[in-house]
């Protein structure tokens, strides 16, 4: 499977199932999506009527670049075919019972009350509270004891707003730190807060135990305080960005992601981009928001070619900024073509529900912090482990290839099937499709491989 | 005609040694609300 796509003034051709990159020229790109469907005395003369002016388009050139194309395909890097179905699935029945991760929902309440917030300000529909030590303590066990030989256990100290229970976690993190010698372990943590109750400690605490800090901004001000506000209504901007400012720069402007929501009221969202720039920023992260389609901040058919054209700004703009040496990186256009994830990771699936769970502030398991609140996903506990297996294996059952839609999609390589949660929101099924998201999904692929395509060809200059 | 190929990870020979489970899962880091594992890093030292 391939596919082909013109952007950034450049035609680029994936070879899906080896995950080659091609950049090529007109021609050459009308030829490979030519070459399967006809032969190549078929394709010379089609060839021949679409450039009758272009004295380089001869009968030869077309056949020599035939070959080329024909020695790809034999090299296993174009029109390669899809030979890993029976892979699917055999990465997590090979690693079943192993977790390594954890969502710790370390307090359900927060300090804001933003309405477009998908855990219902931080209450997951449920009643306010916060995770006690001994909770917290049994997680960490617990992930402990079935993380099989892993050596890397991630912790995200999520919420509603971690740092309303702060105390808790340095007493974690230093519970974590005092076992994970013995254990072999080696805990990565991550802080995602609002900023509203950042202060020296938390950045001095942060900055020595956190792997990675991801901080609540929307961008611009108005758009920002449009639903980042207090229980008065009062815009947090303000605020929270001289505190965002001086948390970074302690960090050594390193390991950290700025990350805002963009909804209906701000499909234009590379304007939020550039604020975050100004304010001087550069590691920085954009997620449409997630929300019921009835919900008035839901991005509608029509936000959606606006959305799609401030990604292509989005890569361009970062393209630019790369030549110009001033680069930033925007979080779903990281992408390591030459050693990113191995093919088991990329028809496993996301992982919810098997390697990752969420954890609420009462120790039950959840499969991930998007399903906290809904009863019958709940797992089982950290007390008691995982008891309710038939949903387990539902998750367990999820990979690329469990649906059906995925199967002849370009982009499954890249996304893994998507996002259980936000497919179960869109369709009632964990395996079905979110197909609005899977449409920025693939926009996002096409610009990000475009990016490193063409920095990887300035680099050649 | 000219066909340029970028160096890039092949994906079947990532069926060899791959697998270790080691990489963070995908909705880690900055995302926690839209699923995609194409920017994750490889943590497996024995496959590079």
């Amino acid at each position: 499977m391939i596919h082909s796509y013109k952007l950034g003034g450049m035609n680029i051709v994936l070879d899906i199932c080896s995950g080659s990159v091609h950049v090529v020229d007109d021609v050459a790109f009308d030829i490979i999506n030519m070459y399967e469907a006809s032969d190549i005395k078929g394709i010379t003369e089609e060839i021949l009527k679409k450039y009758p002016d272009d004295p380089e388009v001869t009968k030869e050139e077309i056949e020599e670049c035939c070959h080329q194309i024909e020695e790809l395909k034999k090299a296993n890097k174009l029109f390669t075919p899809d030979t890993f179905k029976p892979m699917a699935g055999e990465l997590k029945k090979r690693t079943s019972g192993v977790i390594k991760a954890l969502c710790l929902h370390i307090a359900h309440t927060c300090n804001l009350n933003c309405s477009y917030c998908f855990a219902s300000q931080g209450k997951y529909h449920g009643d306010r509270a916060v995770m006690s030590f001994e909770v917290g303590k049994r997680a960490l066990d617990f992930l402990v004891e079935n993380s099989g030989t892993r050596r890397n256990l991630e912790v995200d100290f999520f919420g509603g707003e971690p740092l309303m229970n702060f105390t808790v976690v340095k007493q974690l993190v230093d519970y974590a730190r005092s076992i994970e010698k013995e254990k072999g372990k080696n805990f990565r943590f991550t802080l995602t807060t609002n900023g509203m109750l950042v202060d020296d400690d938390v950045i001095e605490y942060s900055n020595r135990e956190m792997s990675n800090v991801v901080l609540s901004l929307d961008g611009r001000k108005e758009v920002h305080d449009r639903f980042r506000v207090d229980y008065q209504g009062r815009g947090s901007w303000e605020q929270i960005v001289p505190k965002f400012q001086k948390f970074v720069k302690a960090r050594d402007n390193k390991n950290y992601y700025m990350r805002g929501t963009f909804t209906h009221a701000n499909p234009d969202f590379l304007e939020d981009i550039k604020t975050m720039l100004d304010l001087g920023f550069t590691e920085l992260s954009m997620e449409p928001v997630v929300c019921a389609a009835d919900d008035p901040s839901a991005l509608t058919e029509e936000d959606k070619s606006v959305v799609m054209e401030q990604y292509e700004k989005l890569a361009q703009l970062m393209l630019e900024r790369h030549r110009e040496g001033k680069p930033f990186t925007f979080y779903h256009y990281m992408i390591d073509l030459k050693g990113g994830p191995c093919i088991y990771k990329r028809v496993s699936g996301c992982g919810s529900g098997t390697e990752y769970m969420a954890v609420t502030p009462w120790g039950d398991l959840y499969p991930c912090h998007q399903f906290v609140g809904e009863e019958k996903f709940k797992l089982g506990s950290v007390f008691e482990g995982v008891t309710n297996t038939e949903i387990q294996d539902e998750f367990m059952s999820c990979n690329v290839y469990s649906r059906e839609e995925c199967n002849d999609c370009w982009a499954k390589l890249y996304c893994s099937g998507g996002c259980a949660a936000n497919a179960y929101h869109a369709t009632g099924s964990v395996k079905g499709v979110y197909s609005y998201g899977c449409d920025l999904f693939k926009k996002r692929m096409e610009c990000a491989i475009m990016l490193e395509a063409a920095k990887t060809l300035d680099g050649n200059k | 005609m000219k066909i340029q190929t970028i160096e890039t990870k092949n994906l079947c020979e990532s069926a060899v040694n791959g697998g270790c489970g080691e990489c963070q899962t995908s909705c880690q880091s900055a995302c926690k609300t839209s699923c995609g594992i194409a920017n994750q890093q490889c943590e497996n030292k024995v496959e590079e």
